[in-house]
């Protein structure tokens, strides 16, 4: 079946992975190659790692059907003031400390969630109630004052990089070449057993070629890190998260649900889906990744501070729109959302590297932003417009 | 008096798939009250839209010609210009906006953008003086009754300088002194003003009542115009001319197989969901056998759909009582998952709003009532998924690519089949079908109803509301009729006419009338 797909549709499903692609091509030669130098690449990494994160988390609402929570940079202060104070100020143990601000999390998850999904209130209402609600909280619990440093402990945790300085470079290279590895044997391996249980096969040179393109964009990842510090902490992080989600979404009976839900909430309370654990559900899980985010963001910061956060949701909420995700529900990936973060996250560093100012990248991202969410829903249109259909009947 | 206002000349229409209208004719004369009958579905609404400029010029074929002139509507406004007024079933009011707020809107009494509200509040006033309306212009719509609404309705059409009022079932939510005054307002309105009315009613008597002449459509044809002069209106007459059609060939035989008692429901009684006063299911009692197909006839809001979403794990409605027994077993079923796994379907009326994730695939269309078939733990085997998607595209003859087809994409009887084949997939013992062959054209209704034989020989239940009288014939091995949410009759196979099910229909919702 998949044989069948002419150009357009390829081009269409793979769009915005194009666009990333040409974003760094070009983000390369407009900066001399700076953007793609093993410290860059790193530092992007590390830099947008918890966007990525909330833009998964983000995601999993939006599919509840186009539902968004703007709560999730306040949530991020909190949950780094939280573990500012427990670590700094009062000297608490590191990881019994980072396991109670991930409760924090979850907390303002059944908050959240409980208004949305049982009271029924609008999740933007609730979400921007939220806004004010954990940013003000921040500030109490600050009084306004950013608290710094942590200790090792709790960098090691997120900021460090896997390994000790010797074996840092052949820990990476290892790991890459494994991924490589496996990624490419996982695909045969489907390939066997689909043929042996008799399904359908999409054409060997598309297996090969995707084995190809994606075991070469790993092996040269892992490379270009082992050239500077080898494999970043929150990397780990980041790919737990976008493996653990992928699998939810796409392989899960929740994963399902949730998707049923944006895509028509009524279908799914008739097929006995229950709407409203659901819903639920998806706020509490991204008030937990708001917390994971929290925490990766204030070691970042080395520091608590009470304005970290600011408009990380819009950044998280944009990612899921750019990579395809239907502002009214039911469609999106996990790996659109890391797309769309990896263009605003590539766009944001090249530019900086350019030297252009922030006023002019905030034009830049806004208009990216509207672009890809108007390419969508144009395509998507086909002749439904109302004039053109009309224009049609008259021929 | 006696001039042509208006004449529509063999407009056909066609949607994908279906044809809805075919050379359907309908001369109206100036100051005449003409009223449309026929069956749900057979095209009276599609002729009005037609009319009024809902499906615009291009989109049918054929003539209109009004007061002379033909007619080229692109959109509603263009026909409201020359007069033309639609109010449909679903009053189009804003229940937050004041009476006179309403009836100005999209016609405001305005300069260069600004509102005249000085003007606005005393031509309200005026109009509603007119229908007999004594209420303040100033009142929100919400705070008054349904009956009351309908008058703003049409006091709003006068305010568009109406000459040609269209009315679709404009007393279906009325009680009888609401529509009694609705009537008699037409009447005035044609006498005082030489108002000509087109009107689409289920109720006989009613028509009976006010119309002139009456045009019959059937199957999306007109099949005949009875004259009030000439004596030809009476109740047997009309529903002799909606129902007359041949049967044969149109349904698949079956040898009825019937076993012992699959469900049964006692004193079954429901309240709306947010009017709760109002009743919608009242002390139903039905029985259902095995290898059975049992109708439930009925027009529409007669609360068929009402019974069996309430039915389905209490889908619809509150303050629910009564007793649901399944194998003779008394079952209380809280929610849908609990209804799907006591081995209940309900497949929905209205499968775009209802029943289908139009953005999804045909494969997680198909299995998602019962995921839990297809995997473990919590986690879906694609693979099993894939398959039994395509066991099931294969043998309801779905046509698509292959089961990653996205459902929206496919046509409308395809995607019957789909929800058909969803809940087959859900192995249910008693199927409950809400009007199953909706907008699908000839050959998918009979593919359809080859799939409820099958059903049935396997020794299943199936409930299936219907409002298209021959198909109940056709299929039902039992048939009730329902009437404004009470069951009013029962027939077997063998005593079951279309004029004795619209008959009792009619007497019932006559007797309603008069309570």
């Amino acid at each position: 079946m998949n044989k069948k797909l002419s150009v357009t549709q390829l081009l269409k499903q793979y769009m915005m992975l194009i666009v990333l692609v040409a974003i760094i091509v070009l983000g390369t030669i407009l900066t001399g190659g700076i953007l793609i130098k093993p410290m860059n690449v790193s530092n992007l990494i590390n830099q947008n790692a918890y966007i990525v994160i909330l833009a998964v988390g983000m995601l999993l609402c939006i599919l509840t059907g186009g539902n968004i929570d703007l709560a999730v940079g306040s949530t991020v202060a909190l949950i780094g003031a939280c573990a500012g104070t427990f670590i700094i100020t009062w000297g608490w143990n590191t990881y019994l400390s980072v396991i109670l601000c991930l409760l924090i999390g979850i907390l303002i998850g059944f908050w959240q969630g409980f208004w949305i999904a049982y009271v029924r209130i609008p999740a933007f209402i609730v979400t921007l109630s939220g806004q004010l609600v954990f940013r003000g909280l921040t500030l109490m619990i600050l009084k306004g004052l950013t608290i710094s440093p942590f200790p090792d402990s709790y960098m090691l945790l997120t900021t460090g990089f896997i390994g000790t300085a010797d074996s840092r470079k052949t820990i990476c290279l290892v790991v890459g070449i494994l991924m490589a590895v496996v990624y490419v044997a996982l695909q045969f391996y489907n390939r066997i057993n689909r043929k042996k249980k008799g399904y359908e096969l999409e054409s060997i040179v598309s297996t090969v070629l995707r084995s190809v393109v994606i075991a070469a964009a790993v092996l040269w990842l892992f490379y270009t890190l082992s050239r500077y510090r080898g494999i970043p902490t929150v990397f780990i992080t980041l790919a737990i998260v976008l493996l653990v989600y992928s699998f939810i979404t796409s392989k899960t009976v929740m994963g399902r649900h949730l998707y049923a839900i944006g895509g028509n909430e009524k279908a799914a309370q008739l097929s006995g889906v229950n709407t409203n654990r659901m819903l639920f559900l998806a706020y509490v899980n991204m008030s937990f990744l708001a917390a994971v985010a929290g925490i990766t963001f204030s070691a970042r910061l080395n520091g608590a501070s009470p304005q970290a956060g600011q408009s990380f949701e819009l950044d998280a909420i944009g990612s899921c729109y750019i990579g395809g995700a239907s502002a009214y529900g039911g469609v999106g990936t996990v790996g659109g959302a890391l797309i769309g973060a990896l263009i605003m996250g590539v766009l944001n560093n090249a530019m900086s590297i350019l030297g252009i100012s922030q006023d002019a990248q905030q034009v830049v991202k806004g208009l990216v932003l509207l672009a890809a969410v108007a390419f969508d829903v144009i395509s998507k249109q086909k002749v439904q417009i109302p004039f053109l259909s009309r224009i049609g009947h008259k021929k | 008096m006696a001039k042509t206002l208006l004449e529509m000349r063999s407009i056909t229409k066609e949607f994908p798939g279906v044809k809805a209208l075919s050379n359907v004719n309908l001369v109206v004369e100036e100051g005449e009250i003409h009223a449309i009958c026929g069956e749900n579905g057979a095209g009276k609404s599609t002729l009005m839209k037609v009319l009024s400029g809902i499906h615009p010029y291009g989109s049918y074929e054929g003539q209109i010609i009004y007061d002379g002139k033909e007619c080229r509507h692109q959109t509603i406004k263009d026909s409201e210009k020359l007069g033309i007024v639609i109010i449909h079933q679903e009053l189009a009011l804003v229940p937050y906006l004041s009476i006179a707020e309403n009836m100005f809107l999209g016609n405001e009494r305005a300069r260069r953008g600004v509102i005249d509200w000085d003007e606005t509040y005393a031509r309200a006033a005026q109009y509603l003086q007119v229908v007999g309306l004594h209420e303040n212009p100033n009142t929100l719509i919400k705070d008054i009754g349904v009956g009351k609404q309908q008058l703003v309705e049409i006091a709003k059409a006068l305010a568009k300088d109406v000459r040609l009022l269209i009315l679709d079932e404009p007393t279906s939510s009325l009680n009888e002194q609401d529509a009694q005054n609705l009537l008699d307002l037409l009447l005035r309105l044609r006498k005082e003003k030489n108002i000509t009315s087109i009107i689409i009613s289920h109720k006989l008597n009613e028509i009976a009542y006010v119309a002139d002449k009456i045009t019959i459509i059937r199957d999306g044809s007109t099949i005949e115009t009875l004259d009030k002069n000439a004596g030809e209106i009476s109740e047997p007459r009309i529903i002799k001319g909606m129902v007359g059609r041949d049967l044969t060939n149109r349904f698949p035989p079956r040898q009825p197989k019937v076993g012992e008692v699959s469900m049964e429901v006692k004193n079954w009684t429901v309240y709306h969901p947010l009017y709760t006063e109002r009743k919608v299911v009242d002390d139903v009692s039905i029985t259902l056998r095995k290898g059975e197909v049992v109708g439930v006839a009925g027009l529409i809001g007669a609360g068929r759909t009402e019974l069996c979403k309430s039915v389905f794990g209490r889908a619809y409605g509150t303050k629910i009582s009564g007793q649901l027994l399944i194998d003779g077993k008394e079952v209380y079923l809280s929610s849908v998952s609990e209804a799907i796994q006591a081995g209940l379907a309900y497949i929905t009326e209205d499968r775009k709003g209802d029943g289908l994730v139009l953005s999804d695939s045909i494969k997680h269309n198909t299995t998602l009532a019962r995921l839990d078939f297809v995997s473990e733990r919590g986690v879906v085997d694609v693979d099993k998924e894939y398959q039994a998607a395509d066991e099931y595209k294969k043998k309801l003859g779905v046509k698509a690519p292959s089961v990653e087809q996205v459902v929206g994409n496919l046509s409308g009887g395809n995607q019957q089949k789909v929800l058909i084949g969803k809940w087959m997939f859900a192995q249910p013992d008693i199927m409950m079908l809400d009007e199953p062959t909706r907008g699908i054209d000839v050959n998918a209704k009979y593919e359809i109803y080859c799939i409820i034989n099958d059903l049935v020989a396997q020794g299943k239940s199936v409930l299936m509301v219907s409002s298209e009288l021959p198909e109940i014939l056709g299929m039902c091995d039992r048939t009730y009729v329902m009437c404004e949410g009470r069951i009013v009759g029962e027939f077997t196979r063998e005593e079951a006419t279309q004029e004795k099910i619209m008959d009792r229909i009619m007497q019932a919702s006559k007797g309603e009338i008069g309570k």
